[in-house]
């Protein structure tokens, strides 16, 4: 008897600290991809935030078929900017968090896994320890969601 | 004339930090500072906010431990509705509140160890940076950094199941808890599939602290003296001395275990710590009133509370304390690498304890909050992972915010973080006189130790280099180093 085996979802990531105005943009449009992914009834997507990126996030990637990072961006080009990540190690000072890279990386030696990765960076310009993200970084975010919301259903639909 | 040098680490919001160390002609060491840019804008920031957002609102100062100031805003809230000091709560409220603790604890303190600290053991800190961080860890001993992963891990769901979720949780309420666990919850923390469940985390608790110990032993040199220095300690500690991370009174012991705090009411905080400013600092320097500016200065963390306690009040991480009570002969540690040694048995110590709390009926209790008499004012003080974290809030009769007063543990441990720069750098300039890789990576074990929080409430896809530069006494540049990480 044949068993259906589930695919691995794409894990779809924000991280940042919502209480920081724009840096709270990754989690803040994971929040509206997953209210979208369910109002669509969209399956094969995993949603997650935190304030940060560390080690046990590897075991997440791990287990992914495919990941897309959001984060806010200082210096990014406007409204945002995506691209592909690759695994590399990274050098830190006594700082708490991983970069993205060194998540994928961590992925690869400990579980043997490297699914396909990238990152979607908003252009964010407040930082004060207030909500919500600031006018200017909502307008990108939502350029941003409508970019994703398109590829996303396209990486969903070339998987089937 | 002096030549200087700077280290400059620079991120995006204010978790900012710089290192300068003053050398006379002749290379010795005049001075030496580490300077943080500390965020205090906050205080101001909740004045005006309705008291009880205080347990969520805190949470914005930090993303690294926002389960501590969660928590100390809560007992701080919990004095202002009338539910107590700290001992009026439900049993069921305190125990989830204990078991967020020890979760965020026990998460906090695996990553500092696997992440931060154990590349320092592994492979030397004057070894090749690219090699000194958790995937050369992984590289050289996946066993270990798998487990480091899923002790963060199960420590992440240990909150997520207190506080709610993840990022802002809202678990703490005052007067009280939100939630408790369902069972399915406890059944699942506390016996689920391998390896992710409480025993399982005691046992690699265990194992972590052979590991050090195995080292220790291989290298009892460099962990005894490296950056040692003698200093006062301060801890919360339970009524009857015993190590308590969530609630206690306030004691302080001097270099020979003399108490010079003893066991005060953590309301009455502002009669004995004040904080001093210096110019050339953002961030205060706190000190024991009794003792004065000049030597009233301690530590906080791991290595003080291990100082400051009588005994830990779990069976395994108790055996250990007697063990490390027993390196020096029962007298405080000022080891600066022997903080490692402390909060390896601390993990230990919030295994057992989140093991016990899971055991605990109270758990999936269903009284959850108290209120009493309103209160015009609150202090709440915790044992943050790396230090005393305490939060004082004064609330208005319309129940507004008036004034907020956060003493968070990087700050108490600012004049010994200077000292063990001190100590590093009057070494390892003795040797040479340029920036070596070395002697930077000697700075950053020696700051590490405490776990400060230089990027203490947010980051992005930025960078945040780290530079050293060495000026001859005429401001001329005769040497930098530089890395550049992403943070």
């Amino acid at each position: 008897m044949d068993v259906e085996i589930p695919s691995r979802p794409i894990l779809v990531y924000g991280y940042g600290n919502p209480g920081r105005q724009d840096d709270g943009l990754g989690p803040v449009l994971v929040e509206h991809l997953e209210a979208w992914a369910k109002a669509e009834k969209i399956s094969g997507m995993a949603f997650d935030s935190n304030y940060q990126l560390n080690a046990e996030d590897a075991l997440a990637v791990a287990e992914s078929r495919a990941v897309v990072f959001i984060d806010a961006s200082k210096e990014g080009k406007p409204p945002f900017e995506f691209h592909p990540l690759k695994p590399q190690k990274e050098i830190s000072f006594s700082t708490h968090a991983m970069a993205p890279e060194s998540v994928l990386a961590l992925a690869v030696e400990l579980y043997d896994a490297k699914p396909p990765a990238w990152i979607l960076t908003i252009r964010g310009f407040s930082w004060e320890p207030n909500e919500p993200p600031s006018a200017a970084a909502l307008s990108h975010l939502s350029a941003a969601r409508e970019y994703l919301q398109v590829w996303l259903r396209h990486e969903i639909s070339s998987q089937r | 004339m002096t030549r200087k040098i700077v280290i400059d680490p620079v991120t995006r919001v204010e978790g900012h930090g710089k290192v300068t160390i003053h050398l006379d002609d002749e290379g010795e060491v005049l001075q030496s500072r580490f300077h943080i840019v500390e965020f205090r804008g906050f205080e101001r920031f909740v004045q005006g906010r309705p008291y009880w957002e205080a347990p969520v609102l805190v949470q914005r100062l930090c993303g690294i431990c926002p389960v501590s100031h969660h928590l100390a805003g809560a007992k701080a809230m919990d004095v202002v509705v009338g539910a107590g000091t700290g001992d009026g709560l439900t049993a069921t409220a305190e125990k989830i509140r204990r078991l967020m603790h020890y979760g965020q604890v026990f998460q906090s303190h695996s990553l500092h160890f696997f992440h931060l600290a154990s590349p320092d053991l592994l492979f030397g800190y004057d070894s090749a940076p690219e090699t000194r961080n958790v995937i050369g860890v992984a590289l050289a001993n996946r066993e270990l950094a798998t487990q480091a992963v899923m002790m963060r891990k199960y420590g992440q769901e240990v909150i997520a199941a207190t506080a709610g979720k993840k990022i802002h949780g809202t678990g703490a309420i005052p007067g009280g808890v939100n939630k408790s666990l369902s069972t399915a919850e406890r059944d699942a923390l506390l016996q689920g599939p391998a390896p992710l469940n409480a025993d399982q985390m005691v046992a690699w608790s265990q194992g972590a602290l052979e590991f050090f110990k195995d080292y220790y032993r291989k290298n009892k040199d460099f962990i005894d003296n490296f950056s040692r220095f003698s200093s006062n300690h301060l801890s919360l500690v339970r009524k009857d001395g015993g190590l308590d991370l969530y609630h206690g009174v306030l004691r302080a012991v001097d270099s020979e275990g003399r108490r010079i705090l003893d066991d005060a009411d953590p309301q009455d905080y502002l009669q004995y710590l004040g904080e001093e400013v210096k110019s050339w600092s953002y961030m205060k320097f706190p000190f024991l009133l009794a003792v004065g500016q000049e030597n009233g200065w301690y530590r906080v963390g791991p290595l003080a509370r291990l100082n400051v306690a009588d005994f830990i009040p779990t069976p395994l991480a108790q055996r250990e304390f007697e063990a490390f009570k027993a390196a020096t002969g029962g007298q405080p540690n000022d080891m600066c690498m022997h903080t490692h040694w402390a909060r390896l048995i601390e993990i230990l110590h919030a295994a057992e304890m989140m093991r016990d709390l899971l055991q605990d009926p109270d758990i999936t209790g269903s009284r959850l909050i108290v209120k009493g008499k309103r209160q015009a004012e609150g202090v709440g003080i915790i044992e943050a992972p790396r230090g005393t974290l305490i939060h004082h809030f004064r609330v208005g009769e319309d129940d507004l915010i008036q004034m907020a007063n956060l003493i968070v543990s990087t700050t108490h441990n600012n004049e010994p973080m200077n000292r063990a720069v001190g100590c590093v750098a009057r070494k390892m300039l003795a040797k040479t006189k340029e920036i070596t890789e070395g002697m930077l990576n000697a700075i950053e074990v020696a700051i590490r130790a405490y776990d400060p929080c230089l990027s203490c409430a947010t980051h992005a896809y930025g960078q945040m280099p780290l530079e050293v530069s060495l000026f001859d006494s005429s401001g001329r540049l005769l040497s930098q180093r530089r890395k550049n990480s992403r943070f």
